[in-house]
């Protein structure tokens, strides 16, 4: 008797993820799927707006990573202000970079002290009581102090830059709305600790010996756990370098092939393609060059980590040539080591913010620039999650008409898919009944990616699941909630 | 010289000039009346009633009424600010306005009233409007956002005295209407001066946005009418 069993979040009804695992007549799974319901409407919803309104109006789209949309937006609405990344001030560049790397730094900084690292610590099987940031408050009061203040930290910076911690106004087609004093910098460079930018680069460092320390512990598990073979897909500095604002695309397969060769990402149309399957609202990109089938990547701190051919912040270029070596410079295809990847970009973000504090542009007076309008503009970032595709075109009369989204959960929507299957082969075959212990693999397998779905980061960490097992006749046999 | 007449608001007396509306003389003693379709300069036409005032238990609107000698006038007691803010609930309630993508946001007279008033959510249930967002030369003029203030029509005219913008429809339907042909000859300086005139983000300069950050925008700092009540 073939059985589906479904896993949903129960508290959350925007943004929720849901996996349903299918199992044939031997309790073998023959199918596992991750299900995402998607921004969907998203499209109608900008329809004729002015196009200066876009950053504002399209970071509502996540509370979570606003900054992201906020900059891929005005990086699409500077091309059509006739603003190309080159012509920007360097001002209104080195602003927008700031406030992204802020917000890297807040959002890898919740993700691994607050949602992670629980999971780490505690084991993948410790009491949901204690496996969450609290328990990591209660016996690693450290750990969770610093989470704290370098969450805070970004958010500051965010701040300065666009006005508001969450929903700024910073960026606008063709630069920014304001720069920085020198009290503001002089804040964030010289307050007493811990609110200076050299105490949260040494603690963006102790969160990586951590790790370490966790991997060498637990280096069967860290190593093995979800890990597939794929493709890899970000923007890298034109030099190869590691950047989260600006680049082109580059693409590498699992062995470090390039399949994308730093192509410029106006014409990502010719190189990413999108399918639709009938059983999800989230749909599939892949490379066009490989197909449907073979075409599919990852995108995030993994995908950048193999990308990339060195990070430009001392501290964190050493940090990647032993995250490297442990792979004989091949891509890291472990989807836990997503967590090693993560904080070392943390600690790169770290750096590169105190270089902007020091650069004395960011007090630049030329913030904004003016172009020969274009109908049409696409803008790209390294968001925390991974890459993100703003496209859109306008009428003459300066109005939307077509807007095109590919956010970086949707370029991992595959990944998902494989690091459910593989727990669900793991885990859950052979086994009559859904146990807890394979509830809370699947969780971590999602998590690892940071997926930007509300329920992700709801209830402190916790993505509250629910188990239903049918029968092939659609009977519910069993129910688990965690 | 004419004499001036006394007056009271919320038990606070006052003398202002014979002729002066009711909102007027309050501005006079430093006392804030909100109003929204009323703007310095231009003829009232008493229209959105967000300046209503008691006298002697009768609604009035300030922005229209003279005032006369001994008036008593209520303004500042709980019957009179929910009766504002209900205005104001029905005017959020009735249109689109979508305050945090809206580039008027920070300097906007009717988020400035809502604010001011202490209001969250309306009581009334959203209408969710089917308008359209028209493109002129050199402007857009959003009617999900517009309050038929008529502040436009007044206050908007082609160098020769000929008026743009002009009122249609009655009722729920009516709407500001633009003349395209003279719209067209419209100076970028007048469309800054629509844009500024305009209480809410409906009239919109081509172009540009969000210039003033956060922090540094009209009502960042102080609630709407600080600047009337501080005088005194
Ligand atoms: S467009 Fe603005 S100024 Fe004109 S009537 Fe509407 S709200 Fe008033
Ligand atoms: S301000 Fe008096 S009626 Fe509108």
């Amino acid at each position: 008797m073939a059985r589906k069993i479904t896993i949903e979040p129960v508290t959350r009804v925007e943004g929720h993820g849901k996996v349903t695992i299918h199992l044939d007549d031997e309790g073998r799974v023959s199918q596992a799927r991750f299900h995402v319901v998607e921004f969907r409407g998203f499209e109608r919803f900008v329809q004729r707006r002015p196009y200066w309104e876009i950053p504002v109006l399209v970071q509502r789209l996540c509370g979570i990573c606003p900054v992201s949309h906020h900059l891929a937006g005005a990086k699409a609405m500077d091309i059509i202000a006739g603003v190309p990344p080159e012509k920007l001030t360097s001002t209104a560049e080195k602003i927008r970079r700031l406030m992204h790397y802020g917000q890297m730094l807040q959002s890898h900084a919740l993700h691994f002290f607050h949602l992670a690292s629980p999971d780490l610590l505690f084991g993948f099987d410790a009491d949901p009581a204690v496996r969450n940031i609290i328990g990591v408050a209660k016996f690693h009061r450290e750990l969770a102090v610093h989470g704290i203040i370098l969450r805070k930290f970004g958010q500051e910076i965010i701040k300065a830059t666009a006005g508001k911690r969450i929903h700024g106004t910073g960026a606008i087609p063709g630069g920014v709305n304001k720069s920085l004093t020198q009290e503001e910098r002089d804040y964030f460079l010289k307050s007493p600790a811990p609110y200076n930018i050299d105490t949260i680069i040494d603690w963006a460092q102790e969160a990586i010996e951590i790790f370490k320390k966790l991997h060498q512990e637990n280096k069967e598990v860290l190593d093995t756990f979800a890990a597939f073979p794929s493709n890899h897909l970000s923007l890298v500095r034109k030099d190869g370098a590691l950047d989260f604002y600006h680049g082109v695309l580059r693409a590498v397969d699992a062995e470090g092939r390039k399949i994308l060769n730093d192509v410029d990402y106006q014409d990502y149309l010719k190189y990413v393609g999108e399918e639709v399957r009938p059983w999800s609202y989230m749909k599939f990109p892949y490379l066009k060059k490989l197909g449907k089938g073979k075409g599919w990547y990852r995108v995030g701190p993994i995908a950048r980590l193999n990308t990339c051919d060195y990070i430009p912040s001392p501290r964190a270029q050493q940090e990647f040539e032993i995250y490297k070596a442990y792979t004989g410079g091949k891509p890291n295809n472990m989807t836990l080591h997503s967590h090693w990847a993560r904080l070392i970009e943390l600690l790169h973000a770290a750096e590169v913010i105190k270089d902007l504090l020091n650069d004395k542009d960011i007090s630049g007076g030329k913030l904004v620039k003016k172009g020969k309008k274009q109908l049409e503009g696409v803008g790209l970032i390294e968001a925390p999650r991974g890459t993100l595709f703003h496209h859109y075109r306008i009428n003459k009369d300066d109005q939307v008409v077509m807007a095109n989204l590919i956010v970086s959960t949707t370029n991992n929507n595959e990944a998902y898919n494989q690091a459910v299957r593989w727990v669900a082969d793991k885990y859950i075959s052979e086994k009559p009944e859904v146990t807890e212990g394979m509830l809370n693999r699947v969780e971590v397998a999602i998590r690892a990616y940071d997926p930007c779905l509300s329920c992700a980061t709801h209830a402190l960490g916790q993505m509250p699941l629910q188990v239903d097992l049918y029968d092939d006749r659609g009977q519910l046999l069993d129910r688990k909630r965690k | 010289m004419p004499e001036k007449l006394k007056f009271s608001i919320d038990g606070r007396e006052g003398l202002a000039d014979q002729g002066m509306t009711i909102y007027e003389a309050a501005r006079v003693i430093g006392v804030y009346i909100p109003v929204l379709c009323h703007y310095e300069g231009l003829k009232p036409v008493g229209s959105c009633r967000i300046c209503s005032i008691l006298v002697n238990g009768r609604w009035l609107a300030s922005c229209t009424q003279p005032l006369s000698e001994g008036m008593v006038i209520e303004n500042n007691t709980p019957q009179v600010i929910e009766y504002r803010r209900a205005i104001i609930e029905m005017l959020l309630a009735e249109g689109n306005h979508f305050c945090p993508a809206c580039e008027k946001s920070g300097n906007c007279e009717l988020q400035a009233l809502a604010y001011r008033y202490g209001i969250m959510v309306p009581r009334f249930p959203y209408q969710f409007p089917q308008r359209q967002i028209e493109a002129y030369p050199g402007f857009l003029l959003d009617h999900n956002r517009c309050v038929q203030c008529q502040r436009c029509v007044r206050a908007i005219q082609t160098e020769d005295g000929q008026k743009i913008f002009a009122m249609k429809n009655r009722s729920k339907d009516v709407r500001v209407n633009v003349d395209r042909k003279l719209a067209a000859k419209l100076s970028p300086d007048q469309i800054q001066k629509a844009m500024d005139i305009c209480p809410v983000g409906a009239i919109l300069k081509k172009e540009v946005g969000f210039l003033r950050p956060i922090g540094q925008r009209k009502y960042d700092r102080q609630p709407i009418g600080s600047e009337i009540e501080g005088k005194k």
